[in-house]
């Protein structure tokens, strides 16, 4: 086996994993099989291992919801970008430089005080890449996959957001190659706070749809 | 196909369960097997339709018993072996046994271009004129392929309404088998709760969902003749 690959996994060994295999214990069978794998398709020149790592660090420390914050925080500081993002989602998103894989053609669904969106892929997990990065275990997980669709309410409750019964919920199933973005209510309180702040203050799942934002108790 | 990848609507998967302060990664093999994925991909021989249909062939046992990860390198290994890109054998030993001729492995320089496109599924708005504007109702069809689709079973043999018309994109269940960029619209379908899910379901409920023209014919509106 070729030698690739061994800086990156000492790089990374002490902070996640927690499987047998990690801390000099024995490789799991899963951890040999993409070793293998990986050193096969180097030899047969299929891949090139420094691809492999720019992706890595692409995925992992560059494209994040952070992102997709900047394009909230934007749209509640300026009514003219939030029309656009609304008619042309896409082409305002790639306004902050958004653009590229699993984004190409975006859609973003505005929470209301009377209309709340939540987003679920019930058949993979698909998911915005280029504003939110790649998806959290849970949105990949059966239960959320299963449920959301047929209990949103349900799902929203045990994420902690009680949605009334004025209130509709959309779900939106992401079946084709649209993505969705969840455009949240700006809080109350938050007026005087710059786009910068108002970035601080979005979260993945409020992007998703799975949560409100909430205004700093102080700030 | 009706596979286990398709779970909208079970019962008994228990809580969603999230995890605070996620890492993007849990384990090493994953990045490895993320990035493996992507640059495989990148080598042509096959589309993203094609991926998803390979990895809802895994074993439904096995998927349920899987992480995501998992499946996608389930997907990557039977892809690499149907698109003669390595051999059963090489797999087997995960030895190479041969050159392939005609791959260029992408490179660090080919990434900036392969990540930051603009263009994947969407195509020419003229090449595939509307059957339905927002506004009309729709029934899906009842369609059980052995192939690949994107009508989940949930959704088959309902009545909705059409939200809006996303225009023109590859047709995915011809894409996943054939690799043949067919043009279809693809609508957004309003469906109310009670619609997919009787009358337990929530009356201010409503599930969205892409569908391509070909899974829908025209319903006739509430207790009229057209």
């Amino acid at each position: 086996m070729s030698d690739h690959h061994h800086g990156h996994d000492h790089a990374h060994e002490h902070e996640h994993d927690d499987r047998p295999g990690a801390h000099g214990a024995p490789l799991t069978d899963i951890q040999l099989r993409v070793r293998a794998l990986e050193s096969l398709l180097v030899d047969k020149g299929l891949v090139d291992p420094k691809a492999l790592d720019t992706l890595i660090d692409t995925y992992e420390t560059k494209v994040g919801p952070r992102n997709g914050a900047r394009v909230v925080a934007k749209a509640w500081v300026d009514p003219a970008f939030k029309q656009r993002l609304l008619a042309d989602s896409t082409a305002a998103i790639a306004e902050l430089g958004y653009i590229g894989r699993q984004g190409e053609d975006m859609v973003v669904l505005e929470n209301t005080p009377k209309v709340h969106n939540v987003v679920v892929c019930t058949l993979c997990s698909c998911y915005p890449w280029p504003v939110l990065g790649l998806p959290p275990v849970w949105y990949k997980s059966g239960p959320y996959r299963a449920r959301t669709v047929i209990d949103p309410r349900g799902v929203l409750r045990e994420f902690g957001v009680d949605v009334g019964d004025d209130v509709e919920v959309r779900v939106w199933d992401s079946t084709a190659e649209l993505r969705y973005l969840v455009l949240p209510e700006r809080p109350q309180g938050t007026e005087g706070m710059t786009e910068e702040q108002l970035a601080d203050l979005v979260t993945r799942d409020a992007m998703i749809g799975v949560a409100q934002v909430k205004a700093p108790r102080r700030w | 196909m009706n596979g286990i990848h398709d779970l909208g609507g079970m019962h008994g998967f228990g809580p969603v369960d999230p995890e605070p302060n996620e890492p993007v990664f849990h384990h090493d093999w994953e990045r490895r097997a993320f990035a493996l994925n992507l640059a495989a991909g990148f080598l042509g021989r096959w589309n993203i339709d094609m991926g998803r249909y390979a990895r809802e062939h895994m074993p439904p046992a096995e998927y349920l018993a899987t992480t995501y990860y998992e499946h996608w390198l389930y997907g990557l290994e039977r892809l690499l072996v149907e698109k003669g890109l390595v051999t059963g054998k090489e797999l087997e030993a995960m030895r190479p046994q041969g050159p392939v001729a005609g791959v260029k492995a992408l490179g660090v320089d080919d990434l900036p271009k392969a990540l930051r496109n603009r263009r994947a599924a969407r195509m020419d708005d003229h090449l595939a004129t509307p059957r339905f504007k927002a506004g009309d109702r729709v029934r899906t069809k009842n369609l059980n392929p052995t192939g690949h689709t994107r009508l989940p079973r949930y959704a088959r043999d309902k009545v909705g309404v059409i939200d809006r018309d996303h225009g023109v994109f590859i047709f995915a269940d011809a894409h996943a088998v054939t690799g043949q960029k067919v043009p279809q619209r693809c609508y957004s379908v309003r469906f109310e709760g009670r619609e997919l899910w009787g009358p337990d379901a929530g009356p201010r409920d409503a599930i969205y969902i892409d569908l391509f023209e070909p899974y829908l014919e025209p319903a006739f509106p509430e207790g009229g003749h057209k």
